[in-house]
């Protein structure tokens, strides 16, 4: 039997796993259970935690900088343990529970929460074999489903902890959810139809081979949908400009007001954690996946056996989680960037986005992609113009947003030198 | 080995869970909730006898998948009425819906 | 393996659909009917229907079990006395689902039904499904599109509020 998700230990016609290069003979059950706990276990639980200490700690120095001050910098070097104290303060804390709260349900929502975000690792493909589920031919569907059901968990913290303004975040969190789930699939469906595959894996090696070959650039309407599903995945993991299911100036916390010790922290898990796996999603849909963009790594691979473990091996799945994980932390940081830097819209508003703008958008992006699939074909001369058009354009914006950054940057390490300066002469 | 039986008689027990909340309840949306489950019992069903005694023909999953999105219009539907009688009579027990008894 | 996962997801439902008849407090019979469908999505997965799956999980866990919590939430104020049956009325419904259950599974035990080696897994699942939907299901597909826009105009019709009429009458 060859349960899909756990394929890869299956050692059946899977192309990656990493279990199959270790112990070349047919493993026994009793190993591949082993060996599946202790990936999920070990490794996509330190993950899970590595990447919530880390996204806390780098979006307080983040913001610190935004607002011209330092952040963190108390706990190690740069305040990079930071969450870890914070983290140890929050197991300490005493489990609270307000009166008049279902108690079952309230102790309960945490995990709802968070176990969602925790199982949508597991498909992730971040170097040619460092992937757990490599024959999911429901792979990015898989990965927004299981990632819908988070929002139970959120409307049952609201709901149990007996207390208006969390409920008022519970409701706002579950329409604004359920809103921007339709263009968050819409412009995944462009990708598909432009692609034509669901699994990450293909997705990937449909990729490879330098920038050019990226799915952004691989049509106008791809690149739009990137757009969108920016947007829309900022939406939908509660991010500000979209915060209001936890705005602080209209709702005290939104949905964890009542929450204190490690079930507050495992919110917050779950939400850098959401934040990881959106990013993830957009690297392997538009942005090559775990190549880099001058195909370096895919053509290293391709000159590699890939059926015995070697040490270049090994080398090369690093550097490709290497930066895999590269790209996945800068659009972390822009969306670090675009929560310190826009104002929060009212729910209408939001909603208002969501249907009239964002939907009709991402419809005719759909009609527009299938169109182009039909019309231009994968050789011709019109293919080639848009995606090396469309490169030119990102290399454009992006090096503008780089320019602005270092600017920002340098304006406001001449800011602090003038806030030390007179204090000097004053000494 | 899990075989065909295994599906059908764990899909007959939520079916019959099902029932019973749908018989037992009095609470609009407890009803709903009993639908659902016997909803994805008949899935339980129709998906198994897919994958044991049709092979590559697709027919149970495209059955199943038809029947969770009627299913989702169904709740649709359901909950507008159900607010839209909560607005009348300020109640949600289905045994007050009896107006039309004459 | 799979007898493990098989029983595994099927406690996992049972659990479920028994607390959701068990539970008198909505809320909770909406979480174990949460329970109840994240192990039939399980269940799916055994069965080689992944992409059911993740349709069971995005429409009915991330869709209408949240469509049902919100209704939950939004009539929360109904008085819950009065909502539970009578002793009769349980006992009626209890004999005549063991009856219908028992009837079932005599059915079931005592059919042999013709069946087929499985396909472990089908690598282009989601080619043959759409391939499925846009073929020999094409009616249906579009009967399904026409009646969900005819829900979506219905619903939102139907759940605009209007001033009360006979809240004080039955009172």
């Amino acid at each position: 039997m060859n349960w899909p998700l756990f394929a890869a230990i299956d050692a059946g016609d899977t192309t990656g796993g990493v279990l199959r290069l270790i112990f070349p003979d047919q493993p026994s059950l009793l190993l591949r259970l082993g060996w599946s706990v202790a990936i999920v276990g070990i490794v996509f639980m330190g993950m899970v935690s590595v990447v919530g200490f880390l996204g806390i700690w780098a979006e307080r120095k983040v913001a610190g900088r935004i607002q011209h001050r330092h952040g963190p910098n108390r706990v190690g070097p740069i305040g990079i343990l930071q969450s870890l104290a914070d983290g140890i303060k929050l197991v300490g804390k005493e489990d609270l529970a307000p009166r008049g709260a279902d108690r079952w349900l309230f102790r309960l929502a945490p995990y709802l929460a968070f176990a969602p975000v925790f199982a949508a690792f597991l498909a992730i493909p971040f170097s040619p074999l460092l992937v757990f589920e490599p024959t999911l031919s429901a792979g990015v569907f898989w990965m927004i489903a299981i990632l819908s059901v988070e929002v139970i968990g959120v409307i049952l913290a609201g709901w149990a902890s007996n207390n208006k303004w969390s409920t008022y975040g519970a409701m706002r969190e579950a329409c604004q959810l359920i809103s921007y789930e339709i263009p968050l699939g819409l412009s995944i469906l462009t990708v598909v139809v432009a692609a034509g595959t669901l699994n990450l894996i293909e997705l990937t090696h449909l990729q490879l081979g330098g920038a050019n070959h990226w799915l952004i650039f691989h049509q106008p309407f791809v690149a739009m949908a990137f757009g969108v599903f920016f947007v829309a995945s900022l939406a939908s993991n509660k991010r500000a400009p979209f915060d209001l299911p936890e705005s602080e100036s209209e709702l005290v916390a939104g949905y964890h007001t009542e929450y204190s010790g490690l079930r507050f922290s495992l919110f917050y898990l779950a939400e850098y954690n959401a934040m990881f796996v959106m990013a993830a999603i957009m690297s392997v849909l538009f942005l090559g996946g775990w190549d880099d963009p001058f195909g370096f790594l895919s053509r290293w691979q391709a000159s590699i056996a890939a059926d015995r473990l070697s040490l270049e091996l090994i080398l090369l799945n690093l550097s490709a989680a290497g930066v895999f994980v590269f790209k996945t932390c800068l659009l972390i940081f822009v969306q670090m960037w675009v929560r310190w830097t826009l104002p929060r819209p009212r729910i209408d508003q939001v909603l208002h986005v969501c249907f009239k703008v964002l939907m009709p958008l991402s419809l005719a992006m759909l009609l527009g992609s299938a169109v182009w699939e039909l019309l231009v074909t994968d050789s011709s001369l019109m293919q080639k113009l848009t995606q090396w058009t469309l490169l030119g354009v990102g290399v454009v914006i992006v090096g503008l947003l780089g320019l602005m950054l270092l600017q920002a940057f340098a304006q406001g390490r001449g800011a602090k030198q003038r806030l030390v300066e007179p204090s000097k002469a004053g000494a | 080995m899990i075989g065909l039986t295994h599906y059908l008689i764990l899909a007959a027990i939520v079916f019959a869970c099902g029932l019973l909340t749908v018989l037992t309840k009095r609470h609009a949306i407890g009803i709903l909730m009993g639908v659902e489950l016997m909803l994805n019992a008949a899935n339980i069903n129709l998906v198994a006898f897919n994958f044991y005694t049709t092979g590559e023909k697709l027919d149970g999953q495209i059955f199943a998948l038809f029947v969770i999105v009627l299913a989702a219009a169904e709740a649709a539907v359901a909950l507008a009425i159900f607010f839209n009688f909560y607005n009348n009579f300020g109640s949600v027990d289905v045994d007050r819906a009896s107006e039309l008894k004459g | 393996m799979q007898i493990i996962l098989f029983y595994t997801f099927a406690a996992l439902t049972l659990i479920g659909a028994i607390g959701v008849v068990a539970s008198s407090n909505i809320v909770r019979a909406a979480v174990q009917l949460l329970v109840a469908l994240l192990g039939v999505a399980g269940l799916y997965f055994l069965l080689g229907a992944e992409f059911l799956a993740a349709a069971q999980l995005v429409i009915y866990v991330g869709g209408t079990l949240v469509l049902i919590i919100f209704g939950v939430m939004l009539t929360a104020r109904a008085s819950l006395k009065l909502l539970q049956p009578t002793r009769t009325e349980r006992a009626l419904a209890i004999l005549s689902t063991a009856i219908l259950l028992a009837s079932l599974i005599t059915a079931i035990v005592t059919t042999r039904f013709a069946q087929i080696e499985p396909v472990a897994h089908n690598a282009y699942l989601v080619r043959s499904i759409g391939q499925a939907l846009l073929g020999d299901y094409l009616l249906p597909f579009e009967l399904a599109s026409v009646l969900l826009l005819a829900v979506m105009i219905g619903a939102a019709y139907l759940a605009k509020k209007r001033a009360p009429i006979s809240r004080e009458a039955t009172r």
